[in-house]
């Protein structure tokens, strides 16, 4: 399923590039976002990385905004880590441009930018006690014994350490490691943060705890800042904007609801939540046919023309099935084919035409399941939104 | 689209190259500094030696003239017969004994198995003269056992034999016991669950998960024999081989050219060797998972006694041969007048270079730990560690590995040509302590070079991302965290240089002067000119050496661990 979604998310990225679109993949929406005020932190632009004959990276421009909380995102090997190290000067880019603060760092060493940078293994000094490892970017800058000493208790405070500086790293914990090294990042106060999968080593429980953790540091202190990620749960709760990337290239910029109300390809829509793919043709304005129904939508894209084969995508939980009696359009009679029991809610796979191929995923609260007599081998009517349903255009 | 957002910014895409920081230029004058020393104290001395070996007296090129000559020449062309057939006798029979004894050490449940395994790595701390020396008191004209060899002369193929399997099976055993020691309990479990009889498992699960190990052990056994020049030095007699040929057209006859075309015909072995050990090593495939059970043998009554009285014999011989030799030191005039003396020590009355030798020996292996450690263990962390230049490391990658194929006798020859060039500015430092210092750090180098790049790889490849990302200079970074991280590798490194710089004989014996003669050296001397007793007083005090700095490095390892290393433990 993955896999199918990545090349039909390939194929349909050429697609339909209205304005809106367009402008939201290289994340400028200035008129609707807060961050209009700031200045642009960060400017990236057509950035290309080669390894050998595998281009990592393909033509990618971004504008990072002043304070702002950015995530990258994407399955393994979408160049999203490889974005982050060119940033930070540690694997420089083939070509293109990169600007910090209105200068031009995109030949700088690392040694000669302005970031701090959190990795997966902490890469914590192992023989230095927690306190000299805060303190080892410190000790370079001319700073005396006092002041040191006093901005490393600030910091291990920050990070809600403050009396853990005589442990060894290997005496802490995970989670503990992860803000030590947090900490010695932002020692020397940079102007760029960057995080790669910082989250990913930990137990679903510290990291759902450090995940507001870091974000409300980041906000208290301001800092631009970068997170790698694959994970859409810890980039939806964490950024203000997230990147999608997939295969090298940018497939969309955009606040997490935008990015989740309104992906810009297949694959974005697949890749974040679930999302239900029906192969239809467009039967006139804003309607679609799919199957043995006729759909109204209000997204279809101004481009195409009557005849076209599209795909119509829906997510599980927005397909409604109480008050459906009365409403006359976009609804459909289906059969419970099976039912998942998924702890919170139930997923049912629905089969609106008989036949199993054309199955839709549907949502259902406990409740629902109870109230309405939901149960396998039943049948049940169906109302599919028509501001739900999202129109991609089929190659 | 994409077009559109070029054109928007209207910037072409042009290719960019990352401006090299401070520390990189720092890094890559390191990293040429370590090629430039490894050609000049490897290969260009190699060069040289080869190319000798195609001239006349004169320095004029004669082709293969010299070669012809030498197959020509039966006395001379029958060692590489006599090598060979000593070198693979050896081997089967060392390997055969170690791999019994590291089977009771791995896979029985006996008793005193530390005190077995502490024994058998006694042969390391000694010259490889040292067995040689026992054999002639034990098997000799006027031996102890003589009688056992039942009319065999001690002198030749016998005497070579045993002192080579002395001296190379704590080095086989250690290969195996490591290939052994990586057994998954698993397998054995599924094979006994499926039925298989002892024999079955033993041929179906223990050897295939050995083999690469056994090899290994083969080669480096035959290598070390095949090399060998202390063992047939003292108790060859008139059995030639290869390394001793070399020394006898060198220091014998003056002949130059000679020496050089036997130390080819000698390096053709070793290099076959080294080459089939890499092709095969490189085809191991990791055998143990994270998930793997590690083997716990179980007890049995039968099978452990009897691996018991197997390794207590091997031991026992270890002993014995070693302890033959400390006691007949002690003799005052074997077999005339057995009382026990320190007349054997007192060498400053006697040839070869007094307790003057000794002291340098001390000195040498002192110099050679300490720089060769710095040289080997910078060198490798700049050249795994610099960014980008890959030609320069994959070369010099190459020439860390070359020093293992190359017997110690050829380096030797090769820097007597090499540095004893008239026209080289280098030829200071012949007949100097730094020339023994530098062929040795040289000879011993790949090992030392593996030790530290494994521990290297160990260690957080981000340390250096994280250093710069704090402005901190990758010196600092390397002083402050690397080396500590990395000390019991370097104490390693430090500990395996001074030994080998102590009881090694082959390179040196051709590089050194009257006032910078060593301990290994003496000995051999001294046993040439028919001083026994004293040639085995000296191999003691050598022994003694190596000893004392096992223990104090075993009790610094243990210290260390204890404190600096206190973040080793949760």
């Amino acid at each position: 399923m993955k896999q199918d979604a990545a090349i039909i998310g390939r194929a349909a990225s050429g697609v339909s590039a209205n304005e809106v679109e367009m402008k939201a993949r290289r994340g400028m929406l200035p008129e609707e976002r807060p961050e209009a005020s700031r200045e642009v932190y960060l400017r990236i632009e057509n950035l290309t990385k080669k390894f050998g004959d595998f281009t990592a990276l393909r033509d990618v421009s971004l504008d990072i905004y002043d304070g702002e909380f950015v995530c990258f995102l994407g399955p393994s090997g979408c160049g999203k880590t490889t974005l982050l190290r060119a940033i930070a000067g540690l694997d420089v880019q083939t070509s293109g441009r990169i600007e910090q603060a209105g200068r031009d760092i995109s030949s700088l060493p690392a040694s000669e930018r302005d970031f701090g940078i959190v990795f997966q293994s902490y890469a914590l000094f192992p023989n230095l006690k927690v306190k000299k490892n805060v303190a080892y970017g410190l000790e370079n800058k001319g700073l005396g014994r006092q002041e040191i000493r006093a901005r490393v208790a600030e910091l291990l405070e920050l990070v809600g350490l403050p009396d853990q500086g005589d442990k060894y790293p290997a005496q802490l914990s995970g989670g503990q490691q992860q803000r030590v090294a947090l900490a010695r990042a932002l020692a020397t106060s940079p102007g760029l943060l960057l995080l790669d999968e910082p989250l990913s080593a930990l137990d679903a429980k510290v990291r759902a705890y450090l995940r507001h953790e870091i974000k409300a540091l980041q906000a208290k202190l301001d800092v631009t800042t970068i997170m790698v990620t694959h994970d859409q749960e810890e980039a939806l709760t964490m950024a203000d904007r997230i990147v999608v990337m997939n295969h090298g290239v940018i497939e969309q910029v955009g606040t997490p609801e935008e990015i989740y109300r309104h992906p810009a390809s297949p694959f974005v829509g697949d890749f974040i939540g679930s999302m239900n793919f029906l192969k239809g043709r467009v039967a006139g304005d804003g309607r679609v046919q799919i199957v043995n129904h006729t759909l109204e939508t209000t997204n279809m894209p101004a481009t195409v023309a009557p005849g076209t084969e599209v795909l119509v995508c829906i997510r599980p939980e927005d397909i409604v099935a109480r008050n459906v009696d009365g409403r006359e359009s976009n609804v459909m009679d289906a059969t419970v084919h099976e039912m998942e029991f998924l702890g919170s809610f139930y997923r049912a796979r629905l089969l609106p035409g008989g036949h199993a191929s054309d199955a839709i995923q549907a949502d259902f609260s406990i409740n629902l399941v109870k109230d309405l007599g939901v149960r396998e081998g039943g049948s049940l009517r169906v109302w599919l939104p028509a501001d739900r349903l999202i129109v991609f255009q089929e190659r | 689209m994409t077009d559109a957002v070029i054109t928007q910014r209207g910037l072409p895409a042009a290719a960019v190259t990352q401006r090299l920081s401070r520390d990189d230029w720092i890094m890559r004058a390191f990293v040429v500094l370590v090629g430039v020393w490894m050609f000049v104290v490897v290969l260009l001395p190699l060069y040289f030696m080869m190319s000798k070996s195609v001239q006349d007296p004169d320095g004029n090129f004669v082709g293969l003239a010299n070669f012809r000559e030498y197959f020509a020449t039966p006395a001379l062309s029958y060692s590489i017969h006599n090598s060979l057939y000593i070198a693979v006798i050896s081997t089967i029979i060392t390997v055969s004994l170690a791999f019994v004894y590291a089977y009771a050490l791995t896979r029985s449940a006996m008793r005193a198995k530390g005190v077995f395994r502490v024994i058998a790595l006694f042969p390391l701390l000694a010259p490889s003269l040292l067995p040689a020396i026992s054999f002639v008191y034990l098997f000799g004209k006027q031996g102890v056992i003589t009688w056992l060899l039942m009319g065999n002369s001690i002198y030749g193929p016998i005497g070579i034999v045993m002192g080579e399997v002395f001296y190379t099976f704590p080095h086989a055993m250690m290969i195996l016991i490591v290939a052994l020691a990586t057994a998954d309990a698993r397998i054995y479990e599924a094979a006994i669950s499926l039925g298989a009889s002892k024999p079955r498992i033993f041929f179906t699960v223990t050897l295939p998960a050995i083999k690469y190990g056994l090899v290994s052990a083969v080669f480096v056994v035959f290598t070390l024999v095949i090399t060998d020049f202390g063992i047939p030095k003292v108790i060859g007699g008139q059995f030639n081989v290869l390394a001793v040929d070399i020394y006898k057209q060198v220091i014998g006859q003056q002949n130059f050219e000679m020496g050089a075309v036997v130390s080819v015909v000698l390096l053709i072995p070793a290099v076959i060797a080294f080459v089939a050990d890499r092709i095969v090593q490189r085809r191991q495939v990791a055998l143990i998972t994270s998930s793997s059970v590690p083997y716990q043998p179980k007890p049995s009554a039968l099978f452990d006694r009897a691996m018991f009285a197997y390794c207590a014999l091997i031991a026992f011989m270890i002993l014995g041969i070693l302890g033959m030799a400390v006691f007949a030191s002690f003799v005052t005039f074997w077999p005339y007048n057995m009382s026990l003396s320190l007349n054997n020590y007192n060498f400053d009355v006697m040839d070869g270079g007094g307790w003057e030798a000794y002291w340098n020996s001390l000195r040498m292996a002192g110099y050679t730990a300490l720089f060769g450690t710095i040289i080997i263990f910078t060198g490798a962390y700049m050249v795994e560690k610099v960014k980008g230049f890959r030609l320069a490391r994959n070369v010099i990658q190459f020439l860390c590995m070359l020093p293992m194929a190359v017997p110690g006798m050829v380096l030797g020859l090769a820097y007597i040509f090499f540095f004893n060039h008239p026209d080289n500015p280098l030829g200071v430092i012949y007949g100097t302590m730094t020339i023994l210092v530098i062929v040795t750090i040289a000879h011993f180098y790949t090992v030392s070079h593996l030790t530290a790049m494994t521990a290297l790889k160990q260690m957080d490849p981000e340390f250096e991302s994280v250093s710069a990302s704090l402005k901190v200079p990758v010196l600092k970074t390397f002083l402050k965290v690397t080396v500590p991280v990395c000390l019991p590798a370097i104490l390693d490194i430090s500990i395996y240089l001074f030994v080998n710089a102590m009881t090694t004989v082959s390179a040196v014996i051709f590089l050194y002067a009257p006032e910078t003669t060593l301990a290994s050296i003496a000995a051999l001397n001294m046993d040439d000119a028919g001083d026994v007793a004293p040639a085995a007083a000296m191999c003691t005090m050598i022994v003694l050496a190596c000893a004392i700095v096992r223990v104090l490095h075993a009790a610094a390892s243990h210290g260390l661990e204890r404190t600096t290393q206190a973040w080793r433990k949760r």
